[in-house]
């Protein structure tokens, strides 16, 4: 296998790993946040402890999250070397910057909300965890102007072969990322709030610490039904943007090979045939995919062999078309998972509203536990249609893959850290789920006792 | 001060900084399998670097950030150029910081054990690594005309940077053993401090064959010749005092001279550097230099600016963390991990 190929499977690997537990670190911060602001405001301990249930699973996931982000900064210069010096003048300045005003802010604060619940003053502390959710945020930021800059490269001039940087406000105002931003961040906070409400529901059935379990579920079920529709809203806004800077992605997640007509039908199900470049038994739903791109019920939409065409004009000969079939079912799986996390959230609120929290559906208990797999589906196949629909450039129309490789790595040096880095996070995956299951498990009042257990004082060795 | 010279001086202050603060937890790592006697003293310690260890690891991203952003080709040759010596920096990395997280989640021996484990080899290996790479660039590497890097394994594993290796962990650990004097109560501060003293003289012997190797086997004492000596008068005074301070237990003054001895040890391979960033083995065209290195003036200016701004703030509220965790750890509080 060449470098190229290798390194994209490490990065593809390694970043949709990443982004199991970045998502939910912005989540549950953020939640965390709201329950100690309860704490602080209301004096009721009750709030003080769901903080710190939940800041246990929290500290987990955040320690995971941080340790494979640094590899992420890491391996731009390890296996695409190119591509860092042909952008680093413009790629490396946010991820510098999302380290100085982010990275610094969240892991300050984790320490002192970590080690401070007696050594700060309550307020103090408040302000730690709301500072540590800020952070997050501030650095999906600035991660995801990087990343815009790649869909869609804004504010630059190429001198000497190199892209430089003319213009900061144009990336800060790049179209992409005020789409990008709110979707993604947004997406974040549902996939915090269902990974509680789920867990919540998973207790409820097991009817333990009922009252417990039920005020987080009610906090969460609310943040996760006003994220889940912006995330909606969010998205259709993404798919409109898409439309105008990178039409072959947006053909590609329709499996649109030729012209749409007009209006142009959505395509619920295709049988793709990427050799033949035709569909067969297709299920579409007429009006849609018009709607999805322009906001109204008519207007047509170009397709991959058309647009084949335009780009060879413009970056000269090559294939242009993406991987379709992933582009398309990635793209069904996110749309299916973000609706049923809307569905699941309006009944949520629903038993809420009409005080049936007492005595909650037990099927709905059980879907409710499930969905908490929803968001980290829907946010994966979200950044799979995203990148891969990209392809082949990594720079759209700068700079493509194949050229972004560190021409001085091996084959064997690639394939060495790809089996090393699978490993440990394999590892690292199994762990935190045992861990998460036994924090769970022992539930919001156990947490006390959890160093004390083995320490006989008697014991020298204890 | 050019746009380019001042971001290699905050590059090399991010790294300085880096060596000093994750210095001394680099070393409290390697204490809990050499110091601590049993599983109390190995948490007492690991609390003890609990609320910083992962705002110093910053310093080391933003390091790396900021070279990616000032200078691409510098992040780019040394990134792919030390590939597998990268793969074990980060898995060390990556294995030690969830393993403070994890070690105390189970109370099952096997279970802390391995993660000690990790804790001793994250805590050594990174720094052994780094300091490998750091020597190797003054020492000079087969660098080609287009700025890429092509190194046997003997370029970057040899006398001289083994050495600096070597000396590099072992001032992580006098470094960490002082930070843990200040920590710390009792019997584990009486060994620690002990335990520093009787490093000092094998610690200042791999100094000075580090200095003597640097002075016969690289070019910068030629290129920089005065400021090196007086980086070097400095940094014998500062582990003259350390010693001293060791002796009176004047374990803050101790502290604050090991970290200034890392301080210039780190500044010497920078100052040695300058202005290069790269130097090559293969021709002296081909070093890559803080001029033909860098990003265009404009991204360095903006650079400039939000760094200018928000540094104050940073540092500003790491000193205030550490402020807010002065107190000693001992048994009798709650130990976090």
């Amino acid at each position: 296998m060449d470098t190229v190929l290798l390194s994209r499977i490490q990065f593809a690997s390694t970043t949709i790993f990443h982004y199991f537990f970045v998502p939910v670190s912005i989540g549950l911060a953020l939640i965390i946040a709201i329950m100690e602001t309860m704490y602080v405001r209301k004096g009721n301990e009750e709030y003080k402890r769901m903080a710190q249930f939940w800041g246990k699973l929290f500290l987990i996931n955040f320690a995971v999250g941080v340790v494979t982000g640094i590899l992420q900064e890491f391996q731009f210069g390890m296996n695409w070397s190119d591509y860092s010096r042909f952008v680093g003048d413009v790629f490396g300045a946010p991820l510098a910057i999302e380290a100085l005003l982010a990275f610094f802010l969240e892991s300050t604060f984790i320490g002192i909300w970590i080690f401070g619940w007696d050594k700060v003053s309550k307020r103090i502390h408040l302000l730690s965890i709301w500072l540590v959710a800020f952070g997050t945020m501030l650095s999906a930021f600035w991660i995801l102007l990087a990343n815009s800059f790649m869909q869609h490269p804004v504010g630059f001039q190429i001198n000497n072969g190199r892209a430089e940087m003319n213009d900061i406000f144009a990336l800060i105002t790049n179209g992409q990322l005020l789409v990008e931003f709110p979707h993604t961040v947004l997406a974040a906070y549902a996939t915090g709030a269902f990974l509680v409400t789920g867990i919540s529901a998973y207790k409820l059935l097991k009817k333990q610490d009922v009252a417990f379990f039920r005020k987080s579920f009610e906090i969460a079920a609310i943040v996760g039904v006003i994220s889940s529709f912006g995330v909606a809203v969010a998205g259709h806004a993404q798919a409109q943007y898409l439309v105008e800077t990178q039409p072959m992605k947006m053909a590609a997640s329709e499996a649109l090979w030729g012209e749409s007509g007009d209006p142009a039908p959505w395509t619920v199900f295709a049988n793709i045939d990427v050799k033949n470049q035709t569909n067969s038994n297709e299920v579409q739903v007429p009006y849609l995919l018009s709607f999805l791109s322009y906001s109204k019920f008519s207007g047509d939409v170009k397709g991959m062999l058309e647009l084949q065409k335009e780009y060879e004009v413009a970056y000269g000969p090559g294939d242009y078309i993406p991987p379709v079939k992933t582009t398309f079912w990635s793209f069904r799986i996110m749309v299916a998972a973000g609706t049923l996390m809307m569905l699941f959230g309006v009944y949520a609120i629903y038993l809420m509203w009409r005080k049936k929290m007492d005595r909650p559906n037990t099927w709905f208990m059980r879907f409710m536990f499930w969905g908490l797999l929803l968001p980290p589906i829907a946010n994966t196949a979200g950044w799979i249609m995203t990148e891969i629909g990209r392809q082949p450039w990594t720079v759209f129309g700068l700079m493509t893959t194949e050229d972004s490789v560190s021409p001085n790595i091996t084959s064997g040096q690639v394939l060495f850290s790809v089996i090393s880095f699978t490993a440990i996070y394999a590892i690292l995956g199994a762990v935190l789920v045992g861990l998460f299951v036994k924090v769970i498990k022992k539930g919001p009042y156990a947490m006390d006792n959890e160093h004390g257990e083995s320490h006989d004082p008697y014991n020298k060795e204890g | 001060m050019s746009l380019n010279e001042l971001w290699f001086l905050l590059i090399a202050v991010l790294f300085v900084g880096f060596f000093f603060l994750e210095g001394f937890d680099f070393g409290v790592g390697m204490e809990t399998q050499i110091l601590a006697k049993n599983d109390t003293e190995r948490r007492i310690l690991i609390n003890s670097i609990g609320p910083f260890w992962d705002a110093n690891e910053v310093w080391l991203i933003t390091g790396a950030g900021a070279m990616f952003a000032a200078f691409p080709h510098w992040y780019a040759t040394l990134f792919s150029g030390f590939y597998i010596p990268f793969v074990f920096a980060l898995l060390a990395l990556i294995a030690r910081g969830v393993a403070f997280e994890f070690r105390g989640k189970r109370d099952s021996k096997a279970w802390q054990k391995t993660w000690d484990v990790c804790i001793f080899f994250g805590s050594f290996l990174p720094p052994f690594l780094l300091a490998v790479v750091f020597a190797s660039f003054i020492k000079g590497l087969p660098i080609d005309k287009d700025m890429q890097m092509y190194a046997g394994f003997f370029d970057i594993v040899n006398a001289y940077t083994v050495v600096a290796g070597i000396t590099v962990v072992l001032l992580c650990l006098v470094h960490g053993l002082m930070f843990t004097t200040l920590r710390t109560l009792g019997d584990l501060q009486e060994r620690a401090r002990k335990l520093a003293q009787k490093l000092l003289i094998p610690l200042a012997a791999l100094l000075v064959a580090f200095v003597v190797m640097t002075y016969t086997m690289t070019d910068i004492f030629d290129k920089r010749g005065t400021l090196l000596w007086i980086v070097v008068v400095l940094a014998v005074a500062a582990y003259l005092l350390a010693g001293y301070f060791m002796m009176r237990k004047k374990d803050g003054y101790a502290f604050g001279m090991t970290g200034a001895v890392m301080a210039l040890s780190v500044a010497s391979i920078f100052i040695g550097l300058f202005p290069r960033v790269m130097i090559s083995s293969l021709d002296q065209a081909f070093n890559l230099t803080i001029t033909n290195a860098a990003s265009g003036q404009y991204s360095l200016k903006v650079m400039t600016i939000v760094a200018l701004t928000l540094l104050p703030f940073v540092l500003g509220y790491q000193i205030w963390s550490y402020f807010i965790f002065h107190k000693r750890v001992h048994e009798k509080e709650h130990l976090e991990y």
